[in-house]
């Protein structure tokens, strides 16, 4: 047998296959079917953890995902922090511990996969209980496709444990009859164990399966896009506050009645029901059927229900109309409910009278679970009879349904799932009937008179062992102080108490806590309102969000043709982007500096080369390209020769610098342009939208071609005696190849297009072949560098080696506030255009400023180390009261072999002004000295770059 | 997460899109013969209203065509604007 508390028949739970666990340390059995929740209380076992901020023991005080208190600690078979007992199935080998209110992250790394899907429906369903089989039902027999989620491990949703009969036999069967028939169908998915715990625009809905531990992936992430989509979310029932209603041992009804009909589990022997709600007196009468002592009936009403209070008295069971519960005893477990009398309409109670028992039954009314309502955009409007806030006005494509929308019994709740389903199916143009509506028992539609709290017998302390939120131990007297320092809004005073942030975000206590401050403030709950209802619905861990999308396919890596070479020559890298670019090449012993200093070296007295293929690159044709440069880039590019290339700096419309490259002119109508790496797709983007929306008369076509060429940058005074080896066919002398030009040839054997550029200040070519050959071209120029000593070098040496020549990089010496000018730059600026992108606002009085922060030089004092980039520079040697006026920052900063000083670029107030000036780095708590020069450190003259 | 009627692909996930503002900011014919603050207005200034905005999205993961839609700010709610309109903000 499973525990004391379980029957010996009922329920839905396999008493033929027991469970073996472990809680607290100690040894238990339960049975197939069992929630961890289910098989403590067959045990008899209430408290599962405490409270987090008092202490106190906490039990379990539902039976689903509302559940607020029984937080558990699961060690095996999977270490997951933090779960409600209500919602862990059990297993052969569980083991777990109760928490005081919250959890601690495993140590050991997970080892589990998880995953995502995508599908799209005509319909969605969520929740299986009457309502959303009903809905399913019509929708299906309309020829919808159909995707039904449940967060439970069967469908069913209220009708497992309610124990009604439909069409005269166990609704279960009836159920099982709709799912069968559900699944037959040809575009109908069944989710059960699946949360649907997100609605965004759309109906795009996000959801959680949980497939457990021995699953191929545990649990998966679903995205469904839904034509329409029926909320059959079902309602979660109201606690009642009252002094120590938090002791382990005290529930709401329907949770008992679920753990009664679903798990043949009687919570307790003798028990007291507190209720203002027709709903509570079913679950007494069927307690009481299944054996257990019902000492009370506690209405707070002036009168109880006539049909039910004939039921009770039929059983011999007492009930308290005019009566309420006002306090409990026990420490770990209830032992007695203190019922006193009361006027609901004076708010006056009575003297207490203890009644012992060691289960307590509250009910308070229901919530209709709204939340996916409300984050679908749809409003909710307190209603005065249900004491609760229930979707009003109308979503397009969005269907409340059942209990959802505030339904309560049975039929109301079967009627309104299959007018959902139908009215689904007909916005998508199906013709939809219901299915006749299975007969139900013909009990009273319930009633009930809200009710958020009773008095406090406790004067000298009112309220502060009344507890609104239990996973927050929020108690009325938290809610008194919040609206007594002046608070009135409900999602202040959330803040400021926390109520409603715990891990079920206020599921039982959001609306109580707004009855609550509307009577401490003497309004109606409907001027209070709701905090908002946000997504996740349920607790959601980041792994199942992750998905595969972690680590290496966290996003995607873009590698060139030659980095398995890079890879081999041990460098490390640098990303850009997405794309992984080598950083330097240390030699054995070679810190970064060494081989950065090197690789510098290298490149300004031999030859170095360098994997440039990252660049992006766009080939531009059409009869108007030329005119298209010309509107695009802030210089000249019509006046460009075939064969020749020109630098480009190309401005966003408000005159700031957006990138620059080289345009390489390659026939009459065709250009090529290359971009900085990073911002290939975004100059793409930009220069799609002028030509999309502003120059819809030009005739250009635009190509990403970045990966189809392979780029090596060979640079310095022998680059050309290295490339001569392998390109017998191109004319390498000066005369024939000038600066800023290309050829076309053979390298290496291979089909190449070699260009005269310098970022370097060096004799430089860039090879272009197609990407296939890139590896096989770098490996030739290795080989035939080899004699001269050829140095590859990495992103390092290449920022230190152009900061030395003064070129700024896009980006990182520019923020979007820096325009050409700024940088020195107004020679690449043309005078003779109409009109580019960025012109007119180089007249705007902010742009025309003199006084702008220019791009400048800084030498720090000898002595000094590197200045670290970002540092800010002041006028004076010592800091003045604050606000310190600031003069600008570093850029970029570096050492460097050839001018034997740490050095750097900086933007600067005025600072072309300044140039031989002193002003100050603030490194640490240091003042450096630094000197103003000019941003070119070598060779002004621009005398190397022949060679 | 938006579906978003592209003119040339059909509805396809707010992911897939480019954001572009506000529609039918068309860029002055004659910059010189604006005003420096009128210049401004044209560069900085855009609406923010609560409710039906007129504005452009480019379908970047697919045809990567710019087209402007009218979207309710508030519900998320998108109809496509006038044929004409879709395909250029100024012509």
């Amino acid at each position: 047998m499973s525990g004391s508390f379980r029957l010996a028949e009922g329920g839905r739970i396999d008493r033929d296959r027991p469970v073996a666990f472990r809680f607290e340390g100690r040894d238990y059995q339960g049975c197939a079917g069992d929630t961890l929740a289910s098989a403590l209380l067959a045990n008899g076992v209430h408290q599962v953890g405490t409270g987090i901020r008092h202490g106190r023991p906490r039990g379990i005080a539902s039976a689903g995902a509302e559940e607020p208190s029984a937080l558990v600690q699961i060690v095996k078979p999977f270490p997951e922090p933090m779960l409600t007992a209500t919602t862990v199935e059990l297993r052969d080998g569980l083991e777990a511990h109760g928490l005081p209110g919250q959890g601690r992250l495993a140590a050991d790394p997970d080892p589990a996969r998880y995953d995502a899907m995508h599908a799209h429906c005509d319909v969605l369903v969520v929740g299986a209980g009457p309502a959303g089989l009903s809905a399913a039902l019509a929708a299906a027999r309309a020829g919808a496709r159909v995707v039904v989620a449940d967060a439970d491990t069967e469908f069913g949703g209220g009708l497992l444990g309610s124990g009604e009969l439909l069409d005269h036999a166990p609704a279960a069967d009836w159920v099982r009859r709709v799912t069968a028939e559900l699944a037959r169908g040809p575009d109908v998915r069944l989710l059960p164990r699946t949360t649907v715990f997100g609605h965004y625009d759309g109906n795009y809905l996000v959801a959680l399966e949980d497939r457990g531990p021995d699953a191929l992936t545990r649990q998966r992430t679903w995205h469904i896009r839904a034509r329409e989509a029926v909320l059959a979310t079902g309602a979660h029932e109201r606690p009642l506050v009252f002094a120590d209603n938090d002791r382990p041992g005290t529930m709401p009804a329907g949770a008992a009645r679920t753990y009664l009909h679903r798990y043949g589990v009687v919570a307790g022997r003798r028990a007291v029901v507190f209720t203002t709600d027709d709903g509570a007196y079913p679950a007494a009468l069927d307690l009481w059927g299944a054996g257990a002592e019902i000492a009370a009936v506690v209405d707070a009403r002036p009168e109880a229900p006539p049909f039910w209070a004939r039921r009770c008295a039929e059983a011999r069971i007492p009930v308290l109309p005019g009566h309420a519960v006002v306090g409990t005893s026990g420490e770990e477990h209830v032992t007695a409910a203190h019922i006193a009398a009361f006027d609901p309409d004076s708010g006056t109670i009575g003297a207490a009278d203890p009644q012992a028992c060691d289960l307590l039954l509250v009910s308070g009314g229901w919530n209709p679970a709204v939340h996916l309502y409300s984050q679908a955009g749809g409003p909710v409007a307190f209603d005065g009879a249900a004491g609760a806030f229930l979707p009003a006005g109308s979503v397009p494509g969005v269907h409340p349904a059942g209990a959802a929308s505030g339904l309560r019994t049975t039929a109301q709740c079967l009627s309104s799932g299959a007018v959902a389903g139908v009215q689904a199916a007909s916005r998508l143009g199906l013709e939809a009937a219901a299915a006749p509506r299975p007969e139900t028992d013909a009990h009273p539609v319930p009633k009930g008179r809200p009710l958020w709290r009773v008095p406090d017998p406790d004067t000298e302390a009112p309220g502060a062992r009344q507890f609104v939120d239990l996973a927050r131990d929020a108690t009325v007297a938290d809610i008194g102080r919040a609206v007594g320092a002046g608070l009135t809004s409900v999602e202040h005073i959330k803040r400021f108490t926390t109520v409603g942030t715990g891990h079920d975000q206020g599921k039982t206590s959001g609306t109580l806590s707004t009855g609550i401050i509307a009577e401490l403030l003497g309004t109606d709950p409907s001027e209070v309102g709701t905090t908002t209802f946000r997504a996740p619905y349920t607790p959601v861990a980041f792994a199942a969000l992750a998905g595969r999308e972690r680590g290496d396919l966290y996003d995607p890596v873009r590698v060139t043709a030659m980095h398995d070479w890079h890879v081999g020559h041990g460098a490390p890298f640098e990303n850009v982007g997405q794309w992984k670019r080598p950083w330097y090449y240390p030699r054995r012993g070679e810190d970064m500096e060494a081989a950065v200093l090197r690789e510098c070296r290298a490149v300004r007295t031999g030859v170095g080369m360098q994997d440039v293929s990252t660049l992006g690159k766009i080939d531009v044709q059409g009869p108007d390209a030329a005119a298209f440069l010309d509107l695009v880039y802030t210089n000249m590019m019509s006046t460009l020769k075939v064969g020749r290339i020109r630098y480009g700096l190309m401005c966003t419309a408000d005159g700031m610098v957006f990138d620059d490259g080289t345009v390489m002119r390659t026939g009459e109508n065709r250009y090529l342009l290359t971009t900085t790496s990073g911002n290939a797709a975004h100059v793409l983007e930009h220069l799609e939208d002028w030509l999309q929306t502003e120059w819809t008369h030009l005739r250009v076509h635009l190509t990403s071609v970045t990966e189809q060429w392979a780029t090596i940058a060979l640079a310095g005074p022998r680059s050309r005696e290295v490339l001569a080896r392998v390109a017998a066919g191109i004319d390498l002398d000066n005369a024939e190849f000038p600066f800023m030009s290309w050829r076309n040839g053979a390298v290496a054997g291979r089909r190449a297009r070699v260009c005269r550029i310098s970022f370097s200040g060096e004799l430089a070519f860039e090879v272009n072949v197609p990407w296939w050959h890139g590896r096989h071209v770098w490996e030739a120029l290795y080989e035939a560098g080899g004699p001269f000593g050829i140095t590859p070098y990495g992103t390092e040496t290449m920022h230190v080696l152009r900061a030395e020549k003064g070129f700024p990089i896009v980006g990182q010496d520019t923020d979007g506030t820096v325009t050409p000018q700024d940088l020195g730059m107004g020679w690449a600026v043309s005078r003779k255009k109409a009109d580019f992108i960025g012109r007119r606002s180089f007249s705007r009085p902010d742009t025309a400023r003199t006084d702008r922060k220019q791009l400048v030089g800084l030498i720090p004092a000898a002595g000094e180390g590197v200045l670290p980039e970002g540092t800010q520079l002041v006028e004076t040697r010592v800091l003045p009261e604050p606000p310190v006026p600031m003069l600008g920052h570093v850029t970029s900063s570096y050492r460097s072999a050839v001018l034997g000083t740490p050095f750097a670029l900086a933007l600067v107030r005025g600072g072309r002004d300044r140039i031989g000036q002193t002003v100050y780095g603030h490194v640490g708590d240091r003042l450096v000295p630094v000197e103003i020069t000019d941003p070119v450190f070598y060779d002004k003259e621009g005398a190397r770059r022949d060679g | 997460m938006m579906l978003i009627p592209c003119p040339w692909c059909g509805p396809r996930n707010e992911v897939e899109f480019h954001y572009g503002g506000q529609a039918d900011v068309a860029c002055p014919r004659d910059p010189d013969a604006v005003s420096d603050a009128e210049w401004a207005r044209f560069l900085f200034f855009r609406a923010n209203p609560m409710g039906a905005f007129t504005e452009r999205w480019m379908h970047r993961a697919g045809c990567r065509r710019w087209f402007t839609v009218r979207r309710d700010t508030v519900t998320h709610e998108i109809r496509p604007v006038g044929a004409e309109q879709e395909r250029a903000v100024t012509v």
